[in-house]
C-alpha cells in the first residue's frame, strides 16, 4: 500500500518538474546516504515518540487529584522502562523475527545485526538494526500508557506493573507480528499504517478490560445511578500533555514512513505531518462545537481528548488522504470522544482520563475509514483485523486481570483510595506545601 | 460601638476598603469564608456531567466603629459591594461591649 503511494507521488511530482523543465525528477541518492537517512529519520521520529511518554504523564497528572498526582506520574516512567526491557527480552522478536502468521520468535534477548552495512553492503531502503528496533520500542510504550490513565487513583501500583509486563511482552507483539511482522492479517490486506488498531485499540481493549475488572472510583456513581464527576487537579498540566502528546504524534506517523531516503519518502513524511496536525485540529473544533451545542459550555478536557481522537483516527492512514479529508477524520473522531465519555459513564466504566473513547473508539473509525479514503483497501479486511484483535486482547487481558484480581489482588484498599494513593504507596504528597489544596471542602 | 460584619464578593473587597477608608474608617479584618444563601450554590459541569458548588466563596469583612459612624458604614458598604446581581451578599450590625488595644491597654472609643 505505501509502495503505492510512492508511485503516486513521484509520478505527480514529475510531472510539476516537466513542466517548469527542470533537471531529471528523481536522482536517487546512493544507497549508503539513503540508509544513513532512513536511520535517521528512526532516530528522530523514534526520539518523538518516547516524548509522547511525557505527555501521557503530563495529560493523567492534570486529570487526576491532587492526592494521586505522585503514584501517576511513577506508573508513567515505569511503565515506560518496563515498556523497554520486555521489547528486550522478547517482545521484538516475538513480533518481528520469523513470523510464521500467527507469531515470532520465542528466542529472548534482541541484539543488533549491521554486519551487511559495516562490510559496505546496503539493501533498499536499509537502516540500522537499532534505529528500527528503537522506534519499534517506543510503540509498545505509548500502548501500556494508555491503560494507566484509565485505571488511575484505584489500581495499585505493582499489580498494574505486571500488567504491564503481559502487555508489553505478550499481548502487544503477538498481534502486532500479524500485521507489521507480516503475519495472516497483513497477507490478507489489513492496512494500519501508524497502529490506529495494533496501538492505540490494543491499549483501549486492555483499559477496557481493566476498568471494568478493576471497578470505578469510589463515589464516582451514586447508587440511584447519577454520575458524581470527580474533576481533575490541574487543567494546564492536562493541556500541556496534549501538546506534548500532538508534538510526539509527528514522529508517530511521520516516522512510520519508514523511510527518508528519497524525495518520495521526504515528501510522504511531508504529507503525513501535514494530516496528523489537521486531523487533531479538526478534532478539537469538532468536540468544542458539539459540547457547546450540548451543554451549552466548551468542555476543556473533552477538547483535548478531541486532539486525541483525532490524532488516532488518521493514524492508520495519514499519507493517502488530502488535508480536508483528514480534517474530517480527525473532526468525527472528536464528535465519537464527545459521545462515547458519557456513554461509558452510562455503563459505569470508570476512565478516569478519557482514553477507551480517544483511543479505542477512535482507533476503530481510523481503521475503518482507511477503507473509505484507499480504494485498495477493504471493509472485510480492516474489519477482520479489528474484530480480530480486538478478541485476542480482550481475552488475554481479561485473563491476566482476574488472575491478579484473585492472586495478589489489583484495587486498593478503600482507605487508600480514600486517603489517596501518594500517601498509601509512595508515602510522599505531590504538592507538600498545598495540603489538601482544592480537597478540603 | 458597633460592629459592622459583611459577606461580599471577593473581588469587592478592594472597592469597599475604599469606600471605609473615605470616610474615616481606620482598619477593617476580611477572612475567606465559603457559604450559600437562596440560590443554594451554583452548578459546574465535568467532561459532560453536571455536579453542585455547594458552597460558594466569599469574603466576610468585621469592622469595628464609634455609634455615631456605624450607619454611614453600612450604606458606604451596600454602595460599595453592589453589582445588583444575585450574591451580592449581606451586612449585619451588632452592639459592641468592650473593646481592648493590646499594645497601650487603651479601652473602649479610645482603642478604635
Amino acid at each position: 500500500m505505501r509502495n503505492l503511494t510512492y508511485i503516486k507521488t513521484a509520478a505527480a511530482s514529475a510531472a510539476a518538474f516537466a513542466l517548469i523543465g527542470a533537471a531529471p525528477a528523481f536522482a536517487a541518492v546512493d544507497s549508503e546516504t539513503a540508509y544513513v537517512l532512513n536511520t535517521f529519520s528512526f532516530l528522530v521520529n523514534g526520539a518523538l515518540v518516547m516524548w509522547m511518554a511525557a505527555g501521557f504523564a503530563m495529560l493523567e497528572s492534570g486529570l487526576v487529584r491532587s492526592k494521586n498526582t505522585a503514584t501517576i506520574c511513577l506508573k508513567n516512567i515505569a511503565l515506560y522502562s518496563i515498556a523497554g526491557l520486555t521489547f528486550y527480552l522478547i517482545g521484538y522478536n516475538l513480533m518481528y523475527m520469523d513470523v510464521s502468521g500467527y507469531i515470532g520468535s520465542f528466542s529472548p534477548f534482541w541484539g543488533p545485526d549491521d554486519a551487511e552495512a559495516l562490510a559496505g553492503t546496503f539493501s533498499d531502503g536499509g537502516y540500522s538494526a537499532s534505529s528500527d528496533w528503537f522506534f519499534q520500542m517506543v510503540f509498545v510504550a505509548t500502548a501500556a500508557s494508555i491503560v494507566s490513565g484509565a485505571l488511575a487513583e484505584r489500581i495499585k501500583l505493582w499489580p498494574f506493573l505486571l500488567f504491564v509486563v503481559l502487555l508489553t511482552a505478550i499481548i502487544y507483539p503477538i498481534q502486532g507480528s500479524w500485521v507489521w511482522g507480516g503475519g495472516w492479517l497483513s497477507e490478507m490486506g489489513f492496512s494500519d499504517y501508524a497502529g490506529s488498531t495494533l496501538v492505540h485499540s490494543v491499549g483501549g481493549w486492555a483499559a477496557l478490560t481493566g476498568a471494568i475488572v478493576l471497578g470505578a472510583r469510589k463515589g464516582k456513581y451514586t447508587s440511584d445511578g447519577r454520575v458524581n464527576p470527580i474533576p481533575g487537579a490541574n487543567l494546564p498540566l492536562a493541556t500541556l500533555g496534549t501538546f506534548v502528546l500532538w508534538l510526539g504524534w509527528f514522529g508517530f506517523n511521520g516516522g512510520s514512513v519508514l523511510a527518508l531516503g528519497s524525495a518520495a519518502s521526504a515528501i510522504e513524511m511531508a504529507n503525513v505531518f501535514a494530516n496528523t496536525n489537521m486531523a487533531a485540529a479538526g478534532g478539537v473544533l469538532a468536540a468544542m462545537i458539539v459540547t457547546q451545542i450540548m451543554y451549552k459550555k466548551v468542555d476543556l478536557t473533552l477538547a483535548l481528548n478531541g486532539a486525541i481522537g483525532g490524532l488516532v483516527s488518521i493514524t492508520a492512514e495519514p499519507a493517502d488522504p488530502t488535508i480536508g479529508m483528514s480534517i474530517l477524520i480527525g473532526a468525527l473522531g472528536g464528535v465519537i470522544v464527545v459521545f462515547a465519555v458519557p456513554l461509558l459513564d452510562k455503563l459505569k466504566i470508570d476512565d478516569v482520563v478519557g482514553a477507551i473513547p480517544a483511543h479505542l473508539f477512535c482507533g476503530i473509525w481510523g481503521t475503518i475509514a482507511v477503507a473509505i479514503s484507499d480504494p485498495e483497501v477493504t471493509f472485510v479486511a480492516q474489519l477482520t483485523g479489528i474484530i480480530a484483535i480486538g478478541a485476542f486482547v480482550i481475552v488475554l487481558s481479561t485473563i491476566f486481570w482476574l488472575i491478579l484480581k484473585f492472586t495478589i489482588g489489583i484495587r486498593a484498599s478503600e482507605e487508600d483510595e480514600l486517603e489517596g494513593l501518594d500517601k498509601a504507596e509512595l508515602g510522599l504528597e505531590a504538592y507538600p506545601e498545598f495540603g489538601q489544596g482544592s480537597q478540603s471542602f | 460601638m458597633k460592629l459592622v460584619m459583611a459577606v461580599i464578593k471577593p473581588f469587592k473587597l478592594d472597592e469597599v476598603r475604599d469606600a471605609l477608608t473615605s470616610i474615616g474608617v481606620d482598619g477593617l479584618t476580611a477572612t475567606e469564608v465559603k457559604g450559600y444563601g437562596r440560590q443554594k450554590g451554583h452548578t459546574e459541569i465535568y467532561r459532560g456531567a453536571e455536579y453542585a458548588i455547594s458552597f460558594l466563596p466569599k469574603i466576610k469583612i468585621e469592622v469595628a466603629v464609634k455609634e455615631d459612624l456605624a450607619e454611614r458604614v453600612v450604606e458606604a458598604i451596600a454602595g460599595a459591594a453592589k453589582t445588583g446581581q444575585i450574591g451580592d451578599g449581606k451586612i449585619f450590625v451588632f452592639d459592641l461591649m468592650n473593646v481592648v488595644r493590646i499594645r497601650t491597654g487603651e479601652t473602649d472609643a479610645d482603642a478604635l
